[in-house]
């Protein structure tokens, strides 16, 4: 048994990999390695895996209550044995709705992420390999999206569009796409120089083939490290937008709509709004630490 | 070799051109992001599922009055002629009627203005008297116990939603320990009372000489104004944090412990002056952002400002309200972003060039 793991453990740390999945599987082994020796890089990862365990397993953690069942005669109940987190304006369980507001989360994490990365990575790789009027006007255009107010912008798309997940997401991903272009352009000028480039350039590669198999793959590392750091931020936002009353619509337990519920009743009934907002705080702090801790693996300049 | 020989007039004339081009590209990237920015909010405004004809003419209206609304909106012509009588409206200060309040929109807007002003004022003002101290005896303690809880501050900073803190704010100050005053901007029976001059209610208040109210006053700003003051603080205290580690690692604050300068002495007179230019445009983002961030604190704290007109508005698809709270928000944040960038070129000297 310790045969294979220490064989395994030589594979994954092999200098001359053999084939380029091998080499891919020993630097994500390497990377976690790092990342799990940092305690407070070890605590994010923790807690953002939990969050992804917690919004898949949530139907067999929610004690048989649905987190939209309504009792109206048990409203506003305190925290005990039955309601551990206590019940909301509807009487609906907070604890069941803790859990499933999860899912909302990260399924709001994932749609920005699917939009914004390769959003960020075309218009960044193709500025910085293009070069010349290409790159002043994509870098312009990028400079004129970065310089927006991002909460404001989303409240006014999100106005416009209607309230929804859907509009949360597209009004979010809209103002975040540019740091990712700048960081995947000034990878790509770099790389753009180096002769491996100038090798499948002679051997023939179209500019498409190019970027897509030789300068996208280089960039994604710093592309996720800044995801990562980003996805607090991008939390924070949507749960402010369902605090507005602007994202997941009721009855989906979205934590920020879930505060702003609990607002009315803040003095009097304070687990309310407290508790979807110590979810929020969780995890966006995970993500944070994280962040930190990737960003002190892949970029040690920054440390 | 490049010939250093360079006289005082020719010097003089270059850092001239190069000032000069300089504020034209500040204003460039001004003029470019501002119409990006009112771009943005005219397809926002054609994106919206409120018909404004049928806002004006109403739904029994025949189908030729509609046309020829359609028509007198001049919605019938292309979108990038809409647009060009949409700025030509905007730059002449017409932002439409609210129809929340039936008042043009820009009148509404520099009404509410100042008490946005005043709390992301009063914040930011909080936030640097705190967070640069910290940031930088987290810097000379790199490493200790003052560090770490400098950091852990920091990071709860990035991490805790705004509007979740003001809440919990609210409870404990408010609710339970009565230290401070609730929602609103004074009291009820203040209201009125003073003369509104700038519309800043301390400054108001201090002018009239009405203390009982600017005691109020105070009492109702310094919760939301802590709030946000923590949130620029974080910032304000990391990136102080991480300048002052740079600078302290240089060769000359050795120098100057060597010649018999104290370590605090080495730490404020030496590094901190060179900390000072991104400094200020560390402060100056924080100072945007708060303003934006105003918008959430805002609607807890009932604080009738910009971020409470703009989210009522939302709720009474008030679109004209709405933008052109966006424009005006947008607007600053944009000024005082580029602003930051522009006096950051002028004031380091690295980036001067030769």
């Amino acid at each position: 048994m310790s045969d294979v793991s220490i064989s395994l453990k030589q594979w994954l740390l092999s200098d001359a990999p053999a084939s380029p999945r091998q080499a891919f599987l020993g630097n994500v082994f390497r990377a976690t390695r790092t990342v799990v020796k940092n305690p407070s890089a070890l605590a994010g990862l923790v807690i953002v895996l939990l969050l992804i365990v917690i919004a898949i397993v949530a139907p067999f953690l929610d004690r048989g209550i649905s987190p939209i069942a309504q009792d109206l005669s048990n409203r506003l109940h305190v925290p005990d044995a039955a309601h551990w987190f206590g019940t909301d304006e509807l009487g609906r369980d907070i604890y069941s709705r803790t859990l499933y507001g999860a899912r909302v989360t990260l399924t709001i994490v994932a749609l920005v992420s699917v939009v914004v990365a390769p959003i960020g990575l075309a218009v960044g790789t193709m500025a910085g390999y293009l070069g010349g009027w290409v790159d002043a006007l994509l870098m312009r255009i990028t400079d004129i999206f970065l310089a927006f107010p991002r909460l404001v912008l989303a409240l006014a798309f999100a106005a416009a569009l209607g309230p929804g997940i859907e509009n949360a997401v597209i009004a979010i991903s809209l103002t975040a796409w540019p740091a990712y272009a700048r960081i995947a352009r000034a990878e790509t000028v770099t790389i753009a120089r180096s002769d491996f480039i100038s090798a499948v350039i002679m051997q023939g590669a179209s500019t498409t083939r190019i970027l897509i198999k030789h300068v996208v793959p280089l960039c994604l590392s710093s592309v996720i490290v800044r995801l990562t750091l980003d996805m607090a931020g991008i939390i924070l936002t949507a749960a402010g937008l369902g605090f507005l009353g602007l994202g997941a619509q009721p009855p989906t337990p979205e934590w920020g709509a879930m505060v702003s519920a609990g607002r009315e009743v803040i003095l009097d009934q304070w687990w309310v709004a407290t508790i979807p907002g110590i979810a929020i705080f969780i995890v966006s702090l995970g993500f944070n630490l994280l962040g930190d801790g990737l960003r002190d693996v892949f970029d040690p300049k920054s440390v | 070799m490049v010939d250093l020989r360079v006289d005082d007039q020719t010097v003089r004339e270059n850092s001239i051109g190069r000032a000069a081009k300089r504020v034209t590209s500040f204003i460039a990237s001004l003029v470019l992001t501002f119409l990006g920015l009112t771009a943005i909010t005219f397809l926002i405004s054609r994106l919206t599922k409120i018909d404004p004809v049928l806002a004006i003419v109403g739904d029994k209206a025949s189908q030729a009055v509609y046309d020829k609304t359609y028509a007198v909106l001049g919605l019938d012509k292309p979108l990038i002629i809409q647009y060009g009588a949409y700025l030509k409206k905007l730059l002449s200060g017409d932002f439409g009627v609210s129809v929340l309040t039936s008042q043009p929109v820009l009148s509404d807007l520099i009404h509410v203005f100042p008490a946005t002003f005043e709390l992301a004022t009063v914040a930011t003002i909080i936030g640097v008297l705190i967070g640069v101290p910290a940031g930088v005896l987290a810097a000379a303690r790199n490493g200790r116990w003052q560090d770490h809880v400098v950091r852990v501050l920091c990071l709860f900073g990035y991490s805790i939603p705004v509007f979740w803190l003001g809440l919990v704010g609210l409870f404990v100050f408010y609710g339970k320990l009565g230290w401070v005053s609730g929602t609103g901007r004074l009291d009820i029976g203040y209201d009125d009372i003073v003369t509104t001059r700038t519309g800043i209610l301390l400054i108001d208040a201090a002018i009239d000489g009405e203390w009982e109210i600017f005691r109020n006053a105070f009492s109702h700003l310094i919760l939301p104004a802590g709030i946000l003051a923590y949130f620029s603080l974080a910032y304000v205290a990391r990136m102080t944090r991480s300048f002052m580690i740079d600078q302290l690692g240089q060769e000359y604050v050795i120098a100057a412990r060597i010649k018999g300068r104290s370590f605090w002495g080495a730490v404020w007179v030496h590094a901190f002056p060179n900390v000072m230019v991104p400094l200020i445009t560390v402060i100056g983002l924080s100072y945007a952002s708060l303003l934006e961030g105003a918008v959430l604190t805002e609607t807890v704290f009932a604080w009738p400002g910009l971020g409470q007109y703009i989210t009522r508005a939302l709720f009474n698809s008030d679109m004209n309200a709405v933008l052109g709270g966006t424009i005006l928000v947008g607007t600053v944040f944009i000024g005082i972003n580029l602003f930051c960038d522009f006096l950051y070129k002028v004031f380091d000297p690295r980036l001067r060039g030769p």
